[in-house]
């Protein structure tokens, strides 16, 4: 019977261990988003001279709370003549493949052995001690990250690209004359942007010789430079721009520019089918300031840290995760930053600079990158 | 195992959405069940260990290609079909397409259970990003190279066949593009002077 169970246990350990993973990156990533959301409106209060949320707890810090509370029990109203399924449909792609991508964030270092320092305390109990040691092996050489795919880089743009049909079809099946622009223009938006995302990431992977989120900071630590802003900056700047624009944020939120489209491809959707697709916006914040981070700021990596903390113990780890999270952090500030700075585009604007200007701004930095490294090998 | 079940899980649900695509008379239903058979397609790409293909099956065919198929059947608010009666051959033309295809499946598996079992080549890094990008840029340059020039004949004649006019239509456009300006440059003066 206890041969059974343990064979059992062994088969189904990695299944616990990925669930307990993914659950806990689930609710940290939705947690710090929430927390955006707050922050966005206290920040751009701020900026405006206003005082922003206050109200839900003390200097409105369970805002987020309140906020999910009344999404979860507003009234859902459906148009009459929307196309029901892909009416339904439209949120649940917009979320699934906002959050898709969260298994390939690269949280953290290596940790050389996370569980040894609990192997002595309980080694002299029954079952729980050789369980514990059993564990503690399993784990020896832990990484901080759900998967580690060979694509990742290209696994989070093609995910991000079918994030596209989320939009556009809720504009299209709303059945409404503004749902219907809103969802046109931010898939016309989205299509030109992600070019210019991808030619800016090109020149990171020559230089990494990797498509892995993990590899390229691996290859950062072991560049000179250390961080590949350095010898990317123009690579970072298209990226940066064409962030703003993929995530449907100021000054490209076209999609829903609400003094001439009402609220866009959403202006359709109530309660918690909206809440699906704000969250989808944030989520897609999220990922963009980790893919940000990881190709162009070294990840989780501080320089001159190894010499303080050893790396691969827990505090080197738990520094390092820390630092990770602040790099993100700065990121989704520069977001509200700028939503409390600049006017929006125009729409021929918009499609002029990213066809005209970005575009070819990110081919230039591919081939001045080729130049570079095959000169460097050589 | 567990790729078996995986196996027979995502075939199946391929093998739904293309004939849904096939039945459904709403040209919007036929896309969103094709980006379904591209999403089950990369994941069949995924358990026989080709991750590359996988991601590139999805960025390129689900993330641009039905994203532009989709775009086009919204601008266009395109009805419903409709059964076309005067075309009926084309239904005998379809059936022996369908009945030579399904030929050539049972030619293909009786080859493969009849030829000899080989060793796979199980290393680590088959099917990865590194050994395709090596072997597409030393055994199999010609084909790559002969694609990309292809390719860019292609985007260029895109662009002539829907830039195609002669002397007199560029005349007539620039001329109304000079006039439109002209109005607006007057209504915004206007506008100053007011």
């Amino acid at each position: 019977m206890t041969v059974l169970m343990e064979a059992v246990l062994k088969t189904a350990f990695p299944f616990i261990v990925f669930s307990a993973a993914i659950l806990a990156a689930f609710g940290g990533v939705l947690m710090i988003v929430a927390y955006t959301v707050l922050a966005e409106r206290k920040g751009l209060g701020w900026m405006q001279g206003r005082v922003g949320p206050n109200r839900v707890g003390p200097w409105g810090l369970f805002q987020p709370f309140a906020d999910l509370l009344k999404f979860i029990l507003k009234e859902d109203l459906v148009p009459d003549k929307s196309t029901k399924f892909v009416y339904f449909l439209a949120p649940l792609v917009a979320i699934t493949c906002a959050l898709i991508p969260m298994v390939l964030y690269p949280f953290g270092p290596r940790i050389a052995d996370p569980l040894g320092w609990l192997v002595p305390y309980v080694a002299d109990w029954p079952t729980v001690g050789p369980a514990v040691s059993w564990i503690a092996e399993q784990a020896i050489n832990m990484p901080l990250t759900i998967a580690r795919i060979d694509v990742g880089v290209l696994f989070i743009l093609s995910i991000t690209s079918v994030g596209v049909f989320g939009i556009a079809l809720a504009g299209w099946s709303s059945n409404s004359k503004y749902s219907l622009m809103g969802g046109l223009r931010s898939s016309a938006q989205m299509i030109s942007y992600e070019l210019a995302m991808g030619a800016s990431i090109i020149g990171v992977v020559m230089l990494a010789g990797t498509l892995d989120l993990n590899g390229i900071i691996e290859a950062q630590i072991r560049s000179p430079f250390k961080w590949f802003i350095i010898p990317q900056f123009i690579a970072f700047v298209v990226f940066l721009i064409s962030a703003f624009a993929e995530t449907n944020r100021v000054p490209f939120d076209l999609p829903e520019a609400e003094t001439e489209l009402v609220a866009g491809f959403h202006t359709e959707y109530s309660a918690l089918k909206f809440a699906l697709f704000f969250m989808a916006e944030y989520v897609n914040m999220f990922t963009v300031s980790v893919l940000c981070v990881t190709l162009f700021l070294g990840g989780w990596y501080v320089p001159g840290l190894g010499k303080i903390l050893e790396p691969g113990s827990i505090p080197y780890a738990l520094v390092s995760h820390l630092a990770f999270i602040g790099k993100i952090c700065f990121f989704l500030f520069l977001y509200i930053w700028i939503r409390g700075t600049l006017p929006r585009f125009r729409f021929d604007q918009l499609m002029n600079f990213g066809w005209k200007f970005l575009l070819p701004l990110g081919i230039a930095n591919i081939i001045f990158t080729i130049l570079i490294v095959y000169f460097l090998n050589s | 195992m567990a790729s078996d079940v995986l196996f027979y899980i995502f075939a199946g649900f391929a093998i739904m959405c293309a004939v849904s695509m096939v039945y459904h008379k709403n040209p919007l239903y036929s896309a969103i069940s094709l980006v379904g058979v591209f999403i089950a397609l990369s994941c069949l790409y995924v358990t026989l260990a080709a991750p590359f293909i996988a991601v590139v099956q999805i960025l390129i065919y689900a993330g641009a290609i039905m994203v532009l198929v989709v775009f086009v059947i919204m601008l266009l608010n395109l009805d419903e079909d409709r059964r076309e009666n005067r075309l009926g051959y084309l239904y005998a033309v379809g059936g022996g397409l369908g009945l030579i295809l399904l030929a050539q499946t049972f030619f293909i598996f009786y080859a493969v259970m009849r030829a000899p079992q080989q060793a796979v080549n199980t290393a680590e890094t088959a099917g990865k990003t590194l050994s395709i990008g090596q072997a597409m840029y030393t055994e199999y340059l010609l084909p790559v190279e002969i694609v990309g020039v292809m390719l860019l004949m292609a985007i260029i004649g895109g662009v002539v066949m829907s830039r195609r006019l002669n002397q007199e239509q560029i005349e007539t456009v620039v001329e109304a593009e000079m006039n439109l300006r002209n109005q607006q440059e007057e209504k915004d003066d206007f506008r100053i002077a007011f």
